[in-house]
């Protein structure tokens, strides 16, 4: 009883000086923030230099994030949002929830990106991977895949970022020829999984010869796993990009806070742990340079939709793609 | 009578109620909030695939479970008992892990396609509908055959002489004993996986092959994530609830009771017929042992390489799972017990319907509708495991209500009245009939509640914060960051542990009622 009076006593001594450090919330992915992810290391780069108490909100993945700070409106008690992809800005910009960040970082993305409300962490290309020791030659364009019996695995665009990525990859190479493409593409596709672990896990148990990834991916069973069987099929039309985003929310009641969180996201101490942690591209190249395997697989070139375009483009592409898949 | 059910009575209702609260309000809420309900062709599409791949599932699995149900409860072989616990395996499965480990069998390179090519045979494809017909009845049989073998369980001896006496052969048995039997066992049998396969997300999608699979939970995900429509979402929540409902009302129409009266308790177990049944039986054992351990076989070898090399937050999260499993496994078998006896005097309609919608509900706009409600009253994240447990509560009602209602009619016909006339009521009528009486089928019902609040991610998903992640959360954690194999080591100890918690529910329900 006394030990227990003890440790009320404490806690409530304890309250005050806790509530005097200011706390600066990140809505994240759920990837992000686990011990296998980047956020450990950040949040304790952070908190050395910000007399501040980090802390993460992990939710789902990209979408649900969206999906996230439109339930909770300006009632948010997030700061920053961290991990929208370049194919839901326009639809969070639309929310009026944000607020623009006012900077204008150097950046090492293959592309022009400025955005007045998000700023870039990471980007990787989507790819399709496969096993070096199976698939003896890779196809080296979605029409040269199609025309192969290779067998594929991808994942839904209506329940995936990285499907709804490969959707826009396909429409912006080609345009009104896209649902061409789908159609010809139907007979290799094995089936389409509700998120990208789902097809990853069956290409890894051998169910298809090729899935949708990203160029980084052999890159991670390289380091982590000593295994240099896996590779990216390059193709000649270019490569479609997810560029990782952060903002900060209109509501927040950290302002300072979170512009000095938007700064530290581009200096060195977050940016060189994000390639082996998040298997993607730092959006500032660390001065140590890259892990091994992130200069093998590079496309000559980059594809990306503006935000508003991804926007308008993602209805009747979704559609086309029902259409063609629906045999 | 009717003075001594009061207190009963009133509990019953009132949990009807706040059951349906819960189900109905986070869909109310969702579909405030996204300003009126709309519905396009494209959704339509999606509800007659769901409709119709439930009813396959469910026609399959209840089917298939009928022979493999009767050998069970009239043949005796060495690890008989090991097969019906076993039962218990494949629907504790996670749905992504159930997958791979069907597809370890039945996939491109799995052992079938390799058997038929090593011979020289064209190869199987099993992504389509039969493809996802075949995952449900892997998942849903198993639990077909426990529901129907406790029928034949519940038979009771004096029927079983009578039959003898009278010269009954294998046609009359069936005809007076079984066919009365299955016409009140199987109809809730059906609903239960029907309800269940309608909502089934991941197995669909992921053998569907193709985009015309597509269920009503995909569209809702769709809503709610990409396009924020949440109007849309409450339309095809609201959908997927009266599909339920129609569904329930037919059971209820359809199912007679067995009116076969009470007996002594002697146990009895029909005469084992010789002959071709005799083969017909071992035959439907084996087809179903391979159907049911192969798959699970291949989840423990994958799982295993992984099993040194875990991180360490599987151990605080496994923690949680299991905190939240016994506490929802509790909450639901008193909620469930409660209504399955306010149930068994006669149909009551509001209990019928509170106890069936939380299945067919979608978890992803429920789990948005309580964030909703929540969310003005405090931050979701301090209460992720309370909703959780809620959730997990509501969701594994219904099986446990199913599971238990035959029985609580049964001993009301059987018991009630000597009960009555005994002055047996309350916590006496409770501890000296109910509870004995119930045991078999209670510890079976807590099992599979058990079970179920370990894997559902149901909710958790939403609401946790950092350092709250239950076990199936780590599991897709893991596999969300390449680490497939310790994904997989993480879900054989998910799957162990649901094991053990559902092994030791029933076990113990076995004993108490032997």
């Amino acid at each position: 009883m006394q030990k227990q009076l003890l440790a009320a006593g404490l806690l409530f001594n304890a309250l005050p000086a806790l509530a005097e450090t200011p706390v600066l919330t990140v809505l994240t992915y759920d990837s992000f923030t686990s011990e296998w992810g980047p956020g450990p290391a950040i949040e304790k780069a952070f908190e050395a230099s910000c007399a501040c108490d980090l802390q993460f909100i992990p939710s789902g993945d990209g979408a649900a994030l969206l999906a996230r700070v439109q339930l909770e409106g300006a009632a948010s008690d997030a700061d920053i949002v961290l991990g929208l992809d370049t194919s839901l800005t326009s639809a969070a910009a639309a929310t009026q929830l944000f607020a623009p960040h006012g900077k204008n970082p150097t950046v090492n993305l293959p592309v022009e990106f400025t955005d007045p409300l998000f700023l870039p962490f990471d980007w990787g290309w989507f790819a399709f991977v496969f096993d070096k020791t199976k698939t003896a030659e890779a196809p080296k364009s979605f029409e040269s895949l199609a025309a192969s019996d290779l067998k594929i695995v991808i994942q839904d665009p209506r329940s995936s970022t990285p499907g709804l990525g490969l959707l826009l990859w396909v429409k912006a190479a080609y345009g009104d020829r896209a649902p061409e493409i789908w159609t010809a593409l139907a007979d290799n596709i094995v089936t389409v999984t509700p998120g990208w672990s789902e097809a990853y896990g069956l290409f890894l148990e051998g169910e298809a010869d090729m899935v949708l990834s990203y160029t980084t991916s052999p890159a991670y069973h390289l380091i982590a796993e000593s295994d240099d069987t896996k590779s990216a099929a390059i193709f000649d039309e270019g490569h479609y990009m997810q560029i990782e985003v952060a903002g900060k929310l209109a509501a927040t009641d950290q302002p300072e806070l979170a512009d000095k969180f938007l700064d530290f996201m581009l200096t060195e101490a977050f940016q060189s742990v994000i390639p082996q942690t998040n298997w993607m591209y730092p959006a500032v190249t660390p001065a140590v340079g890259l892990p091994e395997g992130f200069d093998t697989f590079k496309p000559a070139k980059s594809l990306l939709l503006g935000p508003e375009d991804a926007l308008a483009t993602r209805h009747a592409a979704l559609g086309e793609w029902q259409a063609a898949l629906a045999r | 009578m009717a003075s001594r059910a009061r207190p009963l009575g009133l509990a019953a209702p009132a949990l009807a109620v706040l059951l349906l609260a819960l189900v109905l309000a986070p869909l109310a809420m969702v579909g405030w909030r996204g300003a009126g309900l709309s519905l396009g062709p494209a959704d339509w599409a999606a509800v007659r695939f769901s409709v119709t791949q439930a009813i396959l599932s469910a026609l399959f699995s209840t089917l298939l479970a009928i022979p493999v149900a009767r050998a069970l409860a009239r043949r005796h072989f060495p690890g008989r008992g090991v097969l019906i616990t076993l039962m218990g395996a494949p629907f504790l499965l996670p749905a992504v892990v159930a997958v791979l480990g069907l597809l370890a069998i039945f996939g491109r390179s799995g052992l079938l396609n390799s058997a038929l090519d090593a011979i020289g045979l064209p190869t199987l494809s099993i992504y389509g509908l039969h493809g996802v017909v075949l995952a449900h009845v892997f998942l849903n049989l198993p639990l077909a055959v426990r529901m129907i073998l406790q029928g034949w369980q519940a038979i009771p001896a004096e029927r079983i002489r009578l039959a003898r006496s009278l010269g009954f052969g294998p046609a009359e048995t069936f005809r007076h004993l079984e066919r009365p039997m299955l016409r009140e066992v199987l109809p809730g049998v059906a609903l239960v996986i029907l309800v269940i396969c309608l909502t089934s997300f991941a197995v669909v999608i992921t053998l569907g092959g193709g985009p015309k699979a597509t269920t009503i939970e995909l569209a809702i995900y769709q809503a709610v994530r990409f396009e924020f429509d949440l109007g849309r979402a409450a339309g095809l929540a609201a959908v997927q609830v009266g599909v339920c409902a129609l569904a329930a009302l037919a059971t209820w129409v359809v199912t007679r009771p067995t009116g076969f009266g009470a007996g002594l308790d002697r146990r009895l177990e029909l005469d084992a017929p010789r002959g071709w049944r005799r083969w017909g039986d071992g035959m439907a054992l084996t087809a179903v042992t391979l159907f049911l351990t192969l798959p699970l076989l291949a989840v423990a070898a994958r799982g295993l390489p992984g099993l040194f090399d875990l991180p360490a937050s599987v151990l605080p999260a496994a923690g949680r799972s299991i905190l939240v499993a016994l506490v929802s496994t509790a909450l639901t078998t008193a909620i469930a017990l409660t209504l399955a006896l306010a149930s068994a005097v006669r149909t009551r309609p509001l209990i019928e319907a509170a106890a069936s919608l939380p299945l067919a509900t979608s978890g992803l706009v429920l789990g948005t509708g309580l964030f909703l409600i929540v969310q003005p009253v405090a931050p979701p994240m301090t209460l992720a495991l309370p909703v959780t447990i809620l959730v997990n509560c509501a969701l594994t009602l219904p099986y446990l209500y199913r599971i238990l209602l035959p029985e609580t009619r049964a001993l009301h016909a059987d018991f009630g009245r000597l009960a009555d006339s005994l002055s047996l009521t309350g916590w006496p009528r409770l501890r000296w009939l109910i509870l004995p009486r119930l045991a078999r089928p209670l510890g079976f019902g807590a099992g599979v509640a058990a079970a179920l609040s370990m894997g559902d991610l149901g909710v958790i998903a939403l609401f946790a914060g950092e350092n709250q992640a239950t076990l199936p959360l780590v599991v897709a954690q893991l596999t969300g960051a390449y680490r497939m194999e310790a994904a997989a080591a993480a879900a054989l100890i998910l799957v162990t542990l649901s094991f053990a918690l559902f092994w030791a529910c029933d076990a113990g329900g076995r004993r108490a009622a032997a």
